[in-house]
């Protein structure tokens, strides 16, 4: 599990570790994605958010969650699993660990926001698409990350972000998540 | 965890971990395969040949939509139509195919240790679909994942294995990993079909079918391999049938909401009264849907670069 992987390295005090953002300003953040994709779309009519595994997935029920205290309206959530859509599979020795990706609506026509922690690369939002055009036809597809630390590889652009954060390629970003037994916090790891 | 074999040849070797490894990867794929369009890219690019040496219809058509619903191209090559006849060697076949690039074989041969002797001699993943009387490793995983999205444990879990135990590679492949996996494994025959020593792989042994199915919450049936009766294994086929036959009746010694499970083909009326073959409490037509989702689940783990 990457969470168990993530409190390992952070328990041991990795020397270079330097906080971003505390768990009020990630609250304050989804608060603002929250308005941002009402006032976007109009309101919920058509939407759904689908979350990226795993801290996508977290992050797509807490945007739910302030969409519904804000709107009054629960939105249907989807969680995908990026790993059949990469582009690196077949440069791998091991395969790695598929986790199910479960969709329980017909995307096809609806305004789809992926839901991710940090934008990257690229990479992953881009095999996101393909998973997601696999199972139907959005009316169009948005993107909400929590951090975007720059870098991209691909021509991608998040529709909504929490926070620009830039870094050197060296650094590591990890959003740390209550939901997988964290305090609520995003640290730059040092290499 | 991830699965670090070149090859699939038997269960007996794999860990309690790796195999709910194939388990729950076998998940994903059983999302894939209910969805509209069934397909997706992982394999794109990879080679797989079905190396069938012989019949089979099941399993050939199984492994080929999982390997299709993965992108991988597909090659079926069948002795009869081949260079076999001409009086190739397994290897060299194998080499010859090896050579246009294949990256996963899947072999079915009569002989037991075909696999193994294959993987020995080549560099691509060599997955077992079946040799002789040794194992369908496969076979009882797919039966394993249907077991367990029935929502039963495998610790302390009941299964009674019925029939042919001693020509049945399903069988033998299901005993190494229902044993591994905690559960009590029972089975039941004839004398002339319960292999000395079978015991000794942690199974218990039964002539009374009655006694057998007391209690249990999986009823295995395997197929009477009817082209093996001029072996006197048995007197008559109606004798087999009142005698090791699964009645309605007999289903009712089981545990409540016990399910009956068959590899195919069945003979209707022989091993398995019709009307429990198409009863509540058959699975075998799920055994086949997740035939397909558990094998891309292997193809997906044996895939990886070499």
């Amino acid at each position: 599990m990457p969470e168990s992987r993530m409190s390992s390295s952070t328990q041991h005090g990795r020397p270079q570790e330097r906080l971003v953002m505390e768990s009020g300003d990630m609250a304050r953040a989804m608060t603002r994605i929250a308005h941002e994709v009402l006032e976007r779309n109009k309101g919920v009519k058509d939407l759904g958010l689908v979350g990226i595994r795993t801290g996508g997935v977290h992050l797509a029920h807490r945007l739910a969650r302030r969409i519904q205290d804000i709107e009054g309206v629960s939105i249907p959530i989807g969680e995908l699993d990026i790993t059949l859509y990469r582009d690196d599979l077949a440069l791998r020795k091991e395969q790695p660990i598929l986790r199910r990706t479960s969709v329980p609506f017909d995307i096809s026509g609806k305004i789809i926001v992926l839901v991710d922690d940090v934008l990257f690369t690229g990479r992953t939002i881009r095999a996101a698409m393909d998973g997601l055009i696999d199972l139907g036809r959005p009316a169009e597809i948005q993107l909400a990350v929590l951090v975007d630390r720059g870098h991209r590889q691909l021509p991608i652009k998040a529709t909504y972000i929490g926070k620009n954060i830039p870094t050197s390629r060296e650094e590591n970003i990890q959003v740390l998540l209550e939901e997988a037994g964290e305090d609520d916090r995003v640290v730059i790891l040092k290499a | 965890m991830s699965l670090k074999r070149k090859d699939l040849l038997s269960l007996a070797p794999l860990s309690v971990e790796e195999i709910t490894l194939i388990l729950q990867t076998a998940d994903s794929f059983k999302e894939v395969t209910g969805r509209e369009i069934k397909k997706v890219p992982a394999l794109r690019g990879r080679t797989v040949v079905n190396l069938f040496f012989e019949p089979s219809t099941r399993t050939r058509t199984s492994f080929e939509l999982a390997a299709k619903r993965l992108s991988a191209d597909v090659i079926n090559f069948s002795p009869s139509s081949s260079s076999v006849v001409k009086g190739e060697t397994l290897l060299d076949t194998a080499r010859n195919i090896e050579a246009m690039q294949a990256d996963i074989i899947v072999l079915r041969h009569s002989s037991a240790g075909a696999a193994e002797t294959l993987a020995r001699g080549v560099k691509s993943s060599v997955i077992n679909a079946g040799d002789g009387w040794h194992e369908h490793p496969t076979q009882a995983l797919l039966d394993l994942y249907t077991i367990r999205e029935r929502g039963l444990s495998f610790d302390n879990l009941r299964v009674a294995i019925v029939g042919d135990v001693a020509h049945s590679r399903v069988a033998r492949s299901n005993i190494y990993a229902l044993v591994k996996l905690g559960a009590e494994v029972r089975v039941v025959g004839p004398p002339t079909m319960i292999p000395m020593g079978i015991d000794k792989l942690g199974a218990k042994v039964f002539y009374n079918l009655d006694e057998a199915l007391s209690g249990v919450q999986v009823i295995m049936m395997l197929r009477l391999q009817l082209e093996r009766q001029g072996r006197a294994l048995f007197p008559t086929i109606r004798e087999y049938a009142r005698l090791y036959g699964l009645t309605a009746e007999r289903v009712k010694l089981a545990e409540a909401g016990a399910i009956v499970m068959h590899p195919g083909p069945i003979n209707r009326g022989v091993e398995i009264a019709p009307e429990v073959a198409d009863s509540l409490s058959s699975v075998i037509l799920d055994q086949v849907a997740n035939g397909v989702a558990v094998r891309m689940g292997i193809l997906y783990l044996m895939s990886g670069a070499n």
